[in-house]
């Protein structure tokens, strides 16, 4: 019995990936967002990351919280289920769902005021318990739904639409990341998709806590002049220093990279990304080197894009709470309950 | 305590204590009643007075013609003063000074020489408690030898010195064979392990917490995968209330049976969950050991306040399953229960303890599990049931009963939808539509009206003669039923109605309803199950009378007797 829905036939010529499902397979009901808003980009990006990856779509779990990001689950692969749930919250629902069965992909899409503000706690809890997820944020440092207010990844100086400017130190969830201790830490652009896709690709095949943080416009509300996170700021700012390719398992490395530019890693399922190196300088293997470069170039204003810190070998929750490979949610109860002659006798400690 | 357990003679123990971890006194309270009764006495007989600090307050404590036992090695007599009852001088720390060496070795042997003491002037077995000993250090047997000398110098000493034993004291019975002691906490974290639950999430927090030391305990001994040594559980501690909620409603989305054990100021850090809960109809299962509030409250002094926050947690119309346990044997049989009802009705279970129960040690019947117990998973399709279908609808009311079908992740395509605590119709789409909403809305309440049908009814006591009656609910349960006792020595009858769920059973209604006075006996300020009884079944508030008892000690039968003849003497009917 085959659980793949058949794909609708939009266009006879549509590449098809190896479950046969064409890129519309994946899709999701229409955005609401505002016309040129960086979120619609951004999932368009992850419908065909998970595309190309071959994602079976009711084996992804959409996990979000509230804010125009948190809507965006929606307007992706509609036979995957999503979990839109309270503000903040995002990452302990993540938790306890992964909890229960490790089997499924997440993915979490969450904004700066979602995950920055109101749900930092939970941001920085989840990436200690390297919860094995792909934890995106929608970042363009404003709240949209009420209208403009900043959230905390607001720049100093950043100038809003009305009022002052913002005069206190921003989030950075890269440099947060890192200090925590997460596994898999990226950054890129809405409006680059060729860096964001392969971006994705890894984050959602990396096994622990991996971050995409994604510099996201809103056209709306944060995108004129004074802006730090305007189109035009980020296109004229934008600093790559690794990008990469990622090679599902199995698949022979075709690309040619010039020596000392490429570097391939392999993942824990057999899968392969191929770094490419942009800027010599930086090593994405040491945390300590990784913090002072970002810290230097935000100084000077860039924003540090690609893949910026990898960690294959720390394990993730499952892992680091010994449990069973069975999903829990699947064990019968034959298997977790002692019987009435145990109860029987373990009662006989409280006589 | 165990001792006179094992002498066959019913006993039950409270621990009253501060929030503090080291160096405040502490009272530990034993009640022996050949009857059985489980509640508080309030009446000291014995005291062992081992705090200087206290011992003007636990001389005043003891009832006219009872004992106090002292340290007597430095003499406090200005300090004892009352005639009505006996002073018995034992110099503890001097026998420990003489026989023990360092300083620890003599203060711990102290609190054990007094066991030798007060089990020679009660004419407690020594050899059930030698016995005792030695079950307790079976894996330290060179302490046996020290704890065992203790207490023959406080046995001794007290039988060379005074008339042993006292005319009050203990003699063997044959009433404990088929009971355990046991606290709340362990018998619910036993029943969540029983009840085949698999992720606990959770914040550290008073009372609650031996709950989830309790289920870690027993899934350490129990579930562990023979063949792979891997565990079968998992415990999560959260970095707060909020977080323990979110975990328990992503665990329970995704079909683990799931829980958090938490305390009022928990509830309502966890409301806006909870409420999420409710409405997007995700089985959750709560534990809240109650403790005196408001705001931080006394931590570790019971009450029953959280009625009214955990009926209607959250914002919205929004309203929730309560169960309520009054024992620790009720708290076993309740966790699958509460699993049981969260699944079957899609919405929060929260099960109401008091720090009465899930902290003192109870006599309670020998726990039995039913082999034939199924886990009622609730309305949840398969693969097979999904391949079937041509479309499946999240909140579509197919039976009738309020209670739509679910579908888990990675079952199968056809059973996806989205989750989503915002406004949604009955097929599950998004909407802002007046009509759509509101008939989810609406059949929420019809699923509501199932609830009452199918939650666990009421304990009665009724004789058509008596005119008057008691509801209560939870630990107060005790108190009442003792009350009901002394005040049948007066000829005065009550029925006799303990509450065990919320939304309220037809059987409460009509306990209301036969009497022309029902008092409702409960361990809060403001009459919150008064109130829940008025709001929730639309009892005639004339005819209920409060009897509240709400300073942090457990409820007594005295108070309920002292308060109901009160009211009588005021013109009530009884």
């Amino acid at each position: 019995m085959s659980y793949i829905a058949k794909p609708k036939i939009t266009h006879p010529g549509m590449p098809k990936n190896k479950l046969g499902l064409t890129s519309s397979d994946y899709e999701g009901t229409v955005s609401t967002l505002c016309a040129g808003c960086g979120h619609d980009s951004v999932t368009a990006a992850i419908i065909q990351a998970v595309f190309e990856l071959g994602v079976e779509p009711h084996m992804l779990a959409k996990m979000s919280g509230i804010g125009c990001s948190s809507k965006t689950p929606a307007y992706f692969v509609n036979q995957a289920h999503g979990f839109n749930s309270v503000h903040g919250r995002m990452p302990s629902v993540t938790t306890g769902a992964n909890a229960a069965n490790g089997d499924l992909m997440y993915i979490g899409v969450s904004g700066d005021g979602d995950s920055l503000s109101i749900g930092v706690g939970q941001f920085v809890h989840a990436i200690r318990r390297n919860i094995n997820m792909c934890y995106v944020i929608e970042n363009n440092g404003v709240y949209g739904l009420t209208k403009g207010q900043f959230s905390a990844s607001a720049d100093i100086g950043s100038k809003p639409k009305k009022g002052e400017p913002n005069n206190q130190e921003p989030i950075d969830p890269v440099s947060t990341a890192l200090s925590l201790g997460a596994t898999y830490i990226a950054r890129s652009f809405s409006g680059d998709k060729e860096q964001l896709v392969p971006l994705l690709k890894g984050a959602l095949m990396h096994r622990g806590f991996a971050l995409v943080d994604i510099v996201s416009p809103c056209v709306t509300f944060n995108d004129h002049e004074g802006s730090t996170k305007s189109y035009a700021h980020t296109r004229q700012f934008y600093h790559h220093v690794i990008d990469i390719d990622y090679i599902p398992p199995a698949e022979e490395i075709k690309a040619a990279y010039a020596e000392g530019e490429a570097m391939p890693i392999e993942m824990h399922d057999g899968s392969t990304i191929v770094l490419r190196k942009v800027d010599k300088d930086y090593d994405l293997t040491s945390r300590a080197s990784a913090f002072k470069y970002l810290r230097e170039h935000f100084n000077a204003g860039e924003i540090t894009t690609g893949l910026l810190y990898l960690d294959e070998s720390r394990a993730e929750m499952h892992e680091l709470m010994g449990n069973i490979n069975t999903p829990l949610s699947q064990l019968p109860l034959e298997e977790l309950n002692p019987g009435s002659a145990e109860l029987k006798k373990l009662q006989n400690r409280y006589r | 305590m165990k001792s006179i357990f094992r002498m066959g003679i019913p006993v039950v123990g409270k621990n009253y204590f501060p929030s503090n971890i080291q160096g405040l006194p502490t009272w530990y309270e034993i009640r022996v009643t050949g009857a059985g009764y489980q509640s508080r006495s309030n009446r000291v007989d014995v005291m062992v007075a081992m705090n200087a600090q206290t011992y003007t307050q636990d001389m005043a404590d003891v009832a006219p013609g009872g004992w106090l036992i002292y340290d007597s090695t430095w003499p406090r007599d200005q300090l004892f003063n009352r005639k009505d009852i006996t002073v018995i001088g034992i110099p503890f720390s001097k026998l420990c000074n003489e026989n023990f060496d360092g300083v620890r070795a003599r203060i711990l042997m102290k609190n054990i020489a007094y066991v030798g003491t007060v089990a020679a002037l009660l004419d407690i077995d020594l050899d059930v408690i030698v016995k005792l000993l030695q079950e307790t250090f079976a894996a330290k047997a060179h302490l046996i030898d020290s704890n065992m000398q203790a207490i023959r110098l406080g046995y001794d000493y007290a039988n060379n010195n005074v008339i042993c034993p006292l005319p009050m004291h203990v003699e063997p019975m044959d009433k404990t064979s088929n009971s355990v002691i046991m606290d709340g906490n362990t018998a619910a974290g036993l029943g969540c392990m029983y009840a085949g639950a698999t992720v606990g999430a959770w914040y550290p927090i008073t009372p609650s917490t031996s709950l989830m030391d309790a289920f870690r305990s027993f899934c350490s001994r129990y579930r562990v995968d023979p063949e792979t040594g891997k565990n079968t559980y998992a415990i999560i501690q959260a970095e707060d209330e909020l977080a323990a909620i979110g975990m328990v409603v992503g665990a329970a989305w995704n079909g683990a049976r799931s829980f958090t054990p938490t305390s009022g100021p928990g509830i309502s850090l966890m409301s806006e969950f909870i409420g999420y809960a409710y409405y997007a109809e995700i089985p959750t299962v709560i534990f809240n050991v109650q403790r005196t509030g408001p705001s931080t409250g006394m931590p570790t002094r019971t009450q029953q306040c959280d009625l009214l926050s955990c009926a209607y947690a959250s914002h919205g119309d929004t309203k929730h399953v309560l169960l309520f346990p009054s024992d620790p044997e009720e708290c076993f049989y309740m966790a699958p229960k509460a699993f049981d009802m969260a699944e079957r009705l899609q919405t929060p279970v929260m099960v109401m303890s008091d720090l009465d129960i899930g902290m003192n040690d109870w006599m309670v019947p020998e726990l039995e599990w039913d082999e034939s117990y199924v886990p009622d998973r609730g309305k949840v399709l398969n693969a097979e049931q999904l391949e079937e279908m041509d479309k499946f609808y999240r909140y579509l009311d197919v039976d009738g009963d309020g209670i739509p079908y679910r579908t888990l992740p990675g079952v199968h395509p056809k059973g996806a939808y989205f989750t989503r605590g915002s406004g949604h119709t009955k097929l599950g789409a998004y909407t802002e539509d007046a009509a759509a909403y509101q008939d989810v809305v609406d059949r929420l309440l019809v699923k509501w009206e199932t609830a009452r049908g199918i939650l666990p009814g009421p304990e009665i006591q009724y004789s058509k003669f008596n005119k008057s009656g008691i509801i209560t609910i939870g630990s107060g349960g005790g108190a009442c039923k003792e009350a009901l006792d002394r005040l049948a020595v007066e000829d005065i009858g009550l029925n006799y109605c303990r509450i065990r769920s919320f939304p309220f059973n037809k059987d409460v209604a009509d306990f209301i309803e036969q009497h022309d006075v029902v008092y409702v006996v409960e361990q809060n300020r403001d009459a919150q199950l008064r109130t829940l009884l008025i709001n929730d079944i639309e009892a005639n508030q004339r005819k209920l009378v409060s009897l509240l008892h709400y300073n942090g000690m457990p409820i007594n039968s005295g108070f309920v007797v002292s308060r109901v003849l009160e009211e009588i003497a005021k013109g009530r009917t009884a």
